[in-house]
């Protein structure tokens, strides 16, 4: 299947990108992550400490245990910093 | 309920002038302006990244919740992304009630809750350079009062 795949703030600026499209036949969040970090350095660093970033599933704040199946848009960042 | 996100200024006195105006019934209304800080003196801008598919509807649940639980008359969230300057207002809430406490509280509510869950990052740009805003544990913390 294939996702949207977004990138903020700093993750964006370790990845180098804001988003990409990834083919990918991983079951959760986390086995995607897993996928994007055996790719490259540039992905190892940015999902170096898992626990420190956030993510959201179809634009809802989720965890990286949720499941992939039906999902369209994922987005990875650092904790928000809003108000 | 009304919710702005923008990256154009806006002017904090005008809107509540615009929101007082409209809330007929109600008795109290709290205002909350938060300003871009330059507590080192050394801030040359601030950055405001944002997720645009998730921030409006991530800030309209966020106040759908503060609404019901404190049955307000009426809410307006303004948020600014994009580059500002120090001194320049960020964002501002506005919260119409009966009565002051639940006004007070639905405000109080709304701002721990935008800081840690509406999809911002700032970035600091001083002479040195630019860092991210780090999020502070206690912000986190002030969630559970709720």
């Amino acid at each position: 299947m294939k996702i949207d795949v977004l990138y903020f703030a700093s993750v964006r600026e370790r990845i180098g990108l804001p988003r990409e499209v990834v083919e990918t036949g991983a079951s959760t969040v986390a086995d995607l992550v897993g996928e994007l970090v055996a790719r490259e350095a540039r992905y190892e660093a940015a999902f170096a400490d898992v626990a420190a970033l956030r993510v959201a599933v179809d634009q809802q704040l989720s965890d990286f245990t949720a499941p992939l199946e039906g999902v369209r848009e994922l987005a990875f960042f650092p904790p928000m910093t809003g108000g | 309920m009304r919710v702005d996100v923008r990256s154009a200024p806006f002017d904090p006195g005008a809107e509540l002038s615009a929101f007082s105006r409209g809330v007929a019934g109600a008795g109290a209304v709290v205002t909350f302006t938060g300003l871009v800080r330059d507590d080192r003196g050394d801030l040359s801008a601030l950055e405001i990244e944002h997720y645009p598919a998730m921030t409006g509807p991530a800030i309209r649940a966020i106040v759908a919740q503060a609404e019901a639980r404190w049955a307000l008359t009426d809410s307006l969230v303004i948020h600014r992304h994009g580059r500002l300057v120090p001194g320049e207002p960020i964002m501002m809430v506005a919260t119409a009630a009966l009565h002051r406490a639940k006004a007070f509280g639905a405000a109080d509510f709304l701002m721990d809750y935008l800081k840690s869950r509406a999809p911002f990052w700032k970035k600091e740009i001083t002479g040195r350079g630019e860092a991210w805003v780090a999020a502070k544990s206690s912000d986190e913390d002030a969630l559970r009062r709720w």
